[in-house]
């Protein structure tokens, strides 16, 4: 039987790495070109960026056992860490199956197989360019939202209304990214000429505001009834009085 | 995972990745268009969109005789510079790379063989066959055995053509539109309510209710703009509320202050219920009532409209009279309504008592201006003429129509659904201006406008759409034309069409762009030239007409529909049509002769001649079809076209006026447009002082100028699910693909969004038949089968019991699948119920 495209990249791949069995060294190179390239997402379950060099052995059974033309092996001197499965969702994107199949053939667990919930997977992460997509423009598109396997969790609509014209709204995409598993639904869909919704490794979008805020409009300023106070007296910062003294005491002129 | 589904799957994306390269990129038209300095070479028109019934405005930039750029036109009203994702890809749409350029016969040995493939051949040689066809197929049948398929996305002009051609030339009344398939039980409502075609009220009612009601009607997807406005009203006003009323939840849901999911055909239970509520609670507006209804009651075991041998059928008694209808007393419909109980209905319905309760409350409520929507799921329905009726009849009963802010609104879903295939008539029974055969004083109308002698015009209807196939099915039509539609693809239990199509004594020509279904099945097809390769007109929901000049030229030798109408009129004379007395009188009345031919009866008239081609309104625009006949036949047409409805409230404007504006609604009486029909201050044809005026029952018995309070009854659908069939299927729409997909599915970026008709279930469905999502499943009717892939979490979100296929994709035919019974007074197909069941492929 002849061999498929796929299987002939993925022996290919799997040639790259025959030399690998030394260990250390190709492991150690591996560490060194750990940065990953933004356009490539790493299947659902696949630990950090660090760890999930370590444990792939670039065996390639997930791209085999990926049901659609999704994963691919990363070739020499193309993609980064090469023999590693890789996404680009503009080209496939991850169809989040409910068996998740990349995983199960995984024997390593650089996919971990905790994940048992697609929905839970973290591959990446969406953003919108809101100066180039139409639902920011005011035109009905919102694909992004339909085509989202978490259509009302992962993206919502946002609506506004259209001073410009008096009378219609904006039905703008909100990205949310707890809920986003970044698997590309929404960028391989987008129908702007360069994807105006792309999807990129978490470490590159993901942001997080300080754990002490609330949002006040969502967190009603209810007053806690029978407040408990706290007991003892709180502990000093160390070296606090010391700081506080040296600003004190540091002299030099306040004043002219 | 089983190695046989991987296979598929990967296949199955391999065709798909394929279908995708024949389809490429029209010369990166966007990018091209972007680039600085081509922008100063773009020349613009107005011109309109070319898919739903929105009819959204759009400016046309062409540089080389080619479209490459478009907008949203910032001066229309309707969408004040904004389009939807398909209307943003107008300019793609003409430029797929299978587009039909020549006319192509299938053929054997050189010679026009059913069996043989299609080659390339001239028009003559086209023509020549086709005329032979016509006429061995007239000969034998007469004027019943031949048919013209039209449409709802037919411009005006053309639609009218086709009409004069097979009304007045060929004297048979076999031409009906796909628009039969989706807007013929508004019409018939219409009709039986008001007397007159065509809503009371325009899309301005948007911005001034109260609230909005949606009956089977999934505007955020199927009418994208309007839902813009509605999502607007109800940001900008807090009291306003939209209420979704449908079997599964839809996207209008997210907008929506409440969600009702009914079991399929219980909406009719729920308008009565709220019908019931108002008159228990004295909520009636009787002042409005007592002056300007009646009530009334017809028949109800009027059957299916199945074909007459089915068993359901031959058990209807009131099957012949299904329209028929008699004026009752007030106390009587109230006795109607006594069952329909809050309780009963819930049960019936499965929505809960306080949210039938609070629907009531929001109609009743005085304050309160409201709007009730409703597209497919009140017109594609076994009962799909009562169903519109009563929305009528709780609009009539609180006096809540015809005012600003304040209607019954059925949505169209094509382009010129309300201009052409309602207003110019191009249905079986009608004429233009709402006339019908029947007739005899519309017949005489039409006659005199036509120039045509006494008794040209048929009185008897002609076969509806679906009747058409199934009388190509019987052989009593053998001669059938397809005019920018899609049959073969649109219509219901289609298994038996396609077949007919193919292995019947008949033959089929298709004017199209592009290979559709119908085209495949053909034994001509005809290259048509597209909306912007024309001139034409568009008339919306709203009943305005919107006119555009030709932008581009047709490529290789495709034509626009209205050529290919006018060329085959050159193939006829009088006497192969006409009976020898009717040429006599025409001789003697017109000095019309037996060797004149339909073309210069019909198009090439010496009014016609007048039209001077070219025309200074043209602004340098070519015209390919005036170029060749060498009069403004676009113009000529349009002139004699609107004489049907000058003073007879259907008042159109002249064709210039329409070049220099962005579309008026109708009437249009003394350059004014008219908002709402049938109210004081608003409609010119109300006299002063009453108020309202329901015109089109003036000088009906027992009627005079008054609307009707229909009561109709709830009634069970002709099969529903049972052991062996468990789900109902529901068909339908999405955003990004338009009816039969033959554009949108060309257009690279809208095929790559959304590739595949998906089977969407609830996940608690898929899991008991052993499903999960994208598995391939087999949807399986007591017709048909076909595969789709599972979705149990996407767009749409049926309730257990029930699955969506939307009908866009060639791969799944899902119309194999579904039931072809009708409202039998509308004749519209029921696309919303059938029972199937769903298994692993």
């Amino acid at each position: 039987m002849p061999l498929t495209r796929r299987q002939m990249a993925v022996r290919a791949a799997r040639s790259i790495t025959a030399g690998a069995v030394a260990g250390t060294i190709w492991y150690q190179l591996l560490r060194s070109q750990a940065t990953a390239h933004a356009s490539m997402l790493r299947p659902p379950g696949a630990l950090d960026e660090q760890d999930f060099l370590g444990r792939c052995i670039k065996c390639g059974n997930c791209v085999s056992d990926c049901p659609f033309d999704t994963l691919k092996l990363a070739r020499l001197g193309r993609e980064n860490t090469p023999g590693t499965p890789f996404y680009e969702a503009r080209q496939e994107p991850c169809h989040m199956c409910t068996d998740i199949p990349c995983i199960k053939s995984c024997p390593t667990g650089a996919l971990d197989p905790e994940l048992q919930n697609i929905n839970e997977s973290k591959m990446g992460l969406a953003e919108i360019n809101e100066e180039t997509c139409l639902a920011y423009l005011g035109l009905r598109c919102e694909i992004c939202y339909r085509v989202c396997p978490k259509i009302g969790k992962a993206v919502t609509l946002r609506y506004r209304s259209q001073e410009r014209t008096g009378k219609h709204a904006f039905l703008e995409p909100v990205i949310h990214q707890d809920e986003c598993t970044g698997c590309g639904m929404c960028e391989h869909a987008c129908p702007t000429d360069e994807a105006s919704v792309r999807v990129l490794p978490r470490s590159l979008v993901f942001g997080s505001f300080g754990r002490h805020y609330r949002l006040g409009w969502e967190d009603r300023g209810v007053i806690t009834r029978d407040f408990e106070p706290g007991a003892g007296t709180p502990a000093a910062v160390p070296g606090s009085r010391e700081k506080a003294l040296n600003t004190l005491n540091r002299g030099g002129k306040l004043y002219d | 995972m089983s190695v046989s589904r991987r296979s598929f799957m990967k296949t199955s994306v391999a065709t798909s990745a394929a279908l995708a390269v024949g389809i490429t990129v029209p010369e990166q038209l966007a990018a091209q268009a972007a680039k600085s300095g081509v922008d100063k070479d773009i020349q613009w028109d107005k011109s309109v969109c070319r898919f739903c019934g929105v009819g959204c405005g759009i400016m046309i930039g062409t540089s080389k005789n080619r479209v490459v750029a478009v907008k949203g036109d910032p001066e229309c009203p309707v969408n004040r510079g904004l389009n939807c994702v398909k209307g943003y890809f107008n300019a793609k749409i003409m430029y797929g790379d299978d587009r039909i350029t020549q006319p192509l016969l299938r053929k054997k040995n050189g010679k026009f063989d059913k069996q043989g493939d299609f080659v390339p051949v001239s028009w003559d040689e086209a023509f020549d066959v086709m005329e032979a066809k016509f006429k061995q197929y007239y000969r034998e049948l007469g004027p019943t055995g031949i048919a013209v398929a039209g449409s709802g996305q037919y411009t005006v002009d053309e639609g009218y053509a086709a009409v004069k051609l097979v009304k007045a030339g060929w004297r048979s009344n076999n031409i009906d539109p796909n628009a039969r398939h989706c807007m013929a039980s508004a019409v018939a409502a219409f009709m039986k309510t008001f007397g007159i075609d065509e809503p009371p009220g325009c899309y301005d009612d948007i911005e001034l209710t109260d609230a909005v009601v949606l009956w089977g009607a999934n505007m955020a997807e199927c009418h994208p703009i309007l839902w813009s406005r509605v999502t607007n009203r109800r940001l900008t006003a807090e009291h306003v509320k939209v209420i979704n009323l449908s079997p599964w939840t839809n996207r209008c849901t997210d907008l929506a202050d409440d969600e009702l999911i009914f079991k399929p055909n219980t909406d009719l239970a729920i308008w009565n219920a709220v019908a019931k509520y108002l008159v228990d609670n004295d909520k009636v507006n009787w002042d409005f009532v007592n002056k300007h209804t009646v009530f009334k009651d017809g028949p109800t075991d009027i059957g299916y409209g199945l074909r007459a041998s089915h068993p359901l059928e031959k058990v209807a008694k009131d099957r012949k009279k299904a329209g028929g209808g008699k004026l009752i007393d007030f106390a009587t419909f109230r006795k109607h309504l006594e069952p329909y109980t809050f309780e009963y209905v819930s049960e019936l319905s499965g929505v809960p008592v306080k949210q039938l309760e609070d629907l009531a409350k929001l109609y009743a409520d005085p304050e309160r201006k409201i709007i009730s929507f409703w597209t497919m799921g009140m017109n594609q329905h076994t009962r799909g003429t009562w169903v519109n009726t009563q929305a009528y009849m709780v609009h009539l009963l609180t006096g809540k129509i015809s005012m600003p802010g304040n209607g019954a609104f059925s949505l169209t879903g094509q382009p010129s659904a309300c201009g052409t295939a309602r207003e110019v008539g191009t249905f079986a029974h009608r004429l233009p201006a709402d006339m019908v055969v029947k007739n005899k004083k519309h017949r005489d109308i039409s006659e005199k406008l036509w120039k045509l002698p006494a008794g040209t015009l048929n009185p008897k209807p002609g076969s509806p759409y679906l009747t058409m196939l199934r009388d190509l099915e019987d052989e009593k039509i053998k001669f059938y034309w397809v005019q920018v539609c899609n049959p073969f693809q649109n219509t219901a239990n289609l298994n038996h069409w396609l077949k007919a199509a193919r292995e019947k004594d008949n033959f089929i020509v298709v004017s199209d762009p592009y290979p559709t279904i119908s085209a495949q099945v053909a034994d001509l097809i005809l290259p048509s030239a597209m909306l912007y390769e024309k001139w034409g007109a568009y008339g919306n929901a709203e009943r305005r007409i919107q006119h555009w000049r030709e932008q581009v030229s047709p490529p290789g030798e495709a034509k626009g529909d209205l050529w290919h109408v006018m060329e085959f009129s050159k193939r006829f004379t009088l006497k192969e049509v006409w009976t020898p007395e009717l040429i006599q009188a025409g001789s003697q009345q017109f000095g019309y002769h037996a060797d004149m031919t339909l073309y210069e009866l019909l198009y090439a008239t010496p009014e016609a001649k007048k039209f001077q081609w070219p025309d200074p309104i043209a602004q340098g625009h070519a015209n390919h079809i005036a170029e060749e006949t060498g009069f403004f036949v676009h113009k000529y047409l349009w002139e004699e076209y609107r004489q049907f409805g000058l003073g007879k409230a259907h008042d159109l404007a002249s064709f210039d006026t329409y070049h220099k504006v962005r579309g008026l609604r109708w009437p249009v009486v003394n350059g004014k447009e008219t908002q709402w029909r049938f109210k004081e201050g608003y409609d010119p044809y109300v006299d002063p002082g009453k108020g309202f005026d329901f015109y089109g029952n003036r000088g009906k018995k027992g009627m005079d100028g008054k609307a009707v309070i229909w009561f109709r009854p709830f009634a069970e659908p002709p099969e529903s699910p049972d052991a062996d069939y468990p789900f109902w299927l529901s068909t339908g729409r999405v955003l990004e693909h338009w009816h039969s997909g033959s554009m949108t599915m060309r257009v690279p970026e809208l095929y790559r969004a959304v590739t595949n008709a998906l089977l969407y279930m609830h996940p608690a469905d898929a899991e008991k038949q052993g499903l999960k999502r994208h598995d391939l499943a087999v949807i399986e009717s007591r017709r048909g089968t076909v595969k789709a892939y599972v979705e149990t979490e996407g767009r749409n979100k049926p309730p257990q019991g029930l699955v969506f296929v939307p009908w866009f994709d060639t791969r799944v035919l899902i119309n194999k699948v579904t039931l072809d019974a009708t409202c039998p007074i509308s004749k519209q197909t029921d696309f919303k119920k059938c029972a199937v069941k769903v298994y692993k492929a």
